[in-house]
């Protein structure tokens, strides 16, 4: 049911019966590596290409969902998928390896987000009864997509943010048990002016801020509701920039509640800079870390906000600013 | 790179603002102090494998230049293809990249790179991404400086 203007309360709560996180070597040496289904130990995944590396992530990601539920994938009817790879070829690739009908998605690295509310949309509509969302990031893929060769020696500035390899696969029914997905808000494009793409964390928290703010005034609850609210991939950086827009604007989250899925992911020693990003940042993190904590009985109530930077290579070197997308989405125990 | 902040909207300078004051900076003293070590120390390194070639192989200072510069960039692209010049990169900023070593670097990372995509297309065709706009430019200026030796001379100030 749409409650305000752009927030759904799903009227027949979709369950994630099952969902999978995989990861690269450095997420294995992460904050979070106990939370990973699979991690493996070449970024390489034994494959020719970065870009096949990536389909093969997002693969296992999949099929680890799909056979955690003890489900076939022929009992699936649709499959949501989107990263960053021009024409998000790993969701398509992965899409022909399962051979479910797919739909293909892009919302930069708020593609976790956006695919589970539009899976918790087919569910809760009856349009469906299994629904399968994924999404992935390979830092080498992404640097290549976006940035500079992987070896080349360009050093990076103190708000730039490290990709995150691996995948995310969350696998929605509309009978079992698990987590539910009660309610979602979908973001709108906000651009505030920032064009350095080596700052996602100040492009992106304008729009984390706008979504959550939207959220709240929409259902009428407030921070008190939730036991973490957690923003895709702002970094330490645009989290203090979130924190403070949100306090401006009189907005009161108690800072244990308030966190960042790029700011959990790698450990502190880690040389990722403002933090982690990338489409399996808060895939990761949701769907391995956050459902573990839900089914443990550690969390009762999650407000995850994936954030997406929507440039491209080409926009940013055409001088354009960075508009950005966040979608929020609330999963009860 | 920041845009031309007079496309923006008042509201949006006012958030660039708020969001500058939150940002950490760029480190520029420890970078300056970085890259003066490490790029002073390739280029010591390359003082001292040029007398090499003076002294044990009969080059003369003019042109021993050559094979130096060749051992340098060996040296990068090996450190390249084993992944560690990115690194040192990181660490050195402008002392690993305006070096010779810096440039062996753009070719040898952006052909490694495309390898996916086939010699011809992928490494033929990528292999300059970088360091071809050095080229581009670096002719183009060398024929104006070029143009104003030349006048200079015509003129007989030089």
């Amino acid at each position: 049911m749409l409650t305000g203007k752009q927030t759904w309360v799903y009227d027949k709560q979709p369950v994630i019966i099952s969902s999978a996180a995989v990861g690269g070597p450095f997420e294995a040496q992460g904050n979070l590596a106990q939370d990973f289904d699979i991690l493996n130990d070449d970024i390489w995944m034994g494959q020719k290409s970065f870009e096949k590396a990536e389909k093969k992530l997002l693969e296992q990601a999949c099929e680890t969902a799909i056979s955690k539920a003890g489900l076939q994938k022929e009992d699936i009817q649709f499959f949501i998928s989107g990263d960053l790879i021009n024409q998000i070829v790993p969701s398509s690739f992965t899409a022909r390896t399962l051979s479910i009908p797919y739909f293909g998605i892009y919302g930069a690295c708020s593609s976790s987000m956006e695919g589970l509310a539009l899976a918790a949309l087919f569910i809760s509509s009856g349009f469906a009864s299994k629904v399968l969302v994924g999404t992935s990031s390979h830092n080498a893929a992404a640097e290549k997509q976006y940035r500079y060769p992987t070896e080349y020696g360009a050093q990076k500035p103190p708000t730039a943010q490290w990709t995150v390899t691996g995948a995310g696969a969350a696998l929605l029914s509309d009978s079992g048990t698990g987590p539910r997905v009660v309610a979602a808000t979908i973001g709108r494009v906000v651009d505030m002016g920032t064009s350095d793409p080596f700052n996602m964390g100040a492009a992106m928290a304008p729009a984390a801020v706008d979504t959550l703010e939207t959220h709240f005034r929409e259902l009428g609850v407030d921070a008190s509701h939730y036991d973490i609210i957690a923003t895709g991939d702002l970094g330490k950086l645009g989290h203090r920039i979130a924190s403070d827009l949100l306090t401006q604007r009189g907005i009161d989250i108690p800072s244990d509640k308030f966190t960042d899925c790029g700011m959990l992911v790698y450990k502190p020693d880690q040389p990722v800079f403002s933090g982690g990003s990338g489409c399996a940042c808060a895939a990761v993190v949701t769907f391995g870390h956050f459902m573990n904590r839900l089914k443990k009985g550690e969390l009762k109530r999650i407000l995850v906000i994936a954030t997406g930077a929507l440039l491209s290579p080409m926009s940013y070197q055409q001088k354009e600013t960075i508009p950005c997308i966040a979608h929020a989405v609330a999963i009860e125990a | 790179m920041p845009a031309k902040n007079d496309k923006l909207t008042p509201e949006q300078k006012k958030y660039q603002e708020f969001a500058k004051a939150r940002e950490t900076k760029r480190p520029i003293v420890k970078n300056c102090f970085r890259a003066f070590w490490v790029g002073g120390l390739i280029c010591t390194l390359g003082q001292a494998i040029s007398v090499f070639f003076v002294k044990y192989f009969n080059f003369t200072e003019e042109n021993a230049g050559n094979p130096t510069s060749a051992v340098l960039i060996l040296l990068s692209v090996i450190l390249t293809g084993l992944g560690v010049y990115d690194h040192i990169a990181q660490y050195a900023g402008a002392g690993t990249a305006v070096p010779i070593t810096g440039f062996a670097n753009t070719v040898a990372s952006a052909a490694i790179e495309h390898k996916s995509e086939g010699y011809v297309l992928g490494v033929g065709g990528n292999m300059f991404k970088i360091a071809g706009p050095v080229i581009a430019f670096g002719v183009v200026s060398a024929f104006a400086v070029a143009i104003i030796k030349l006048t200079l001379k015509a003129m007989g100030v030089i």
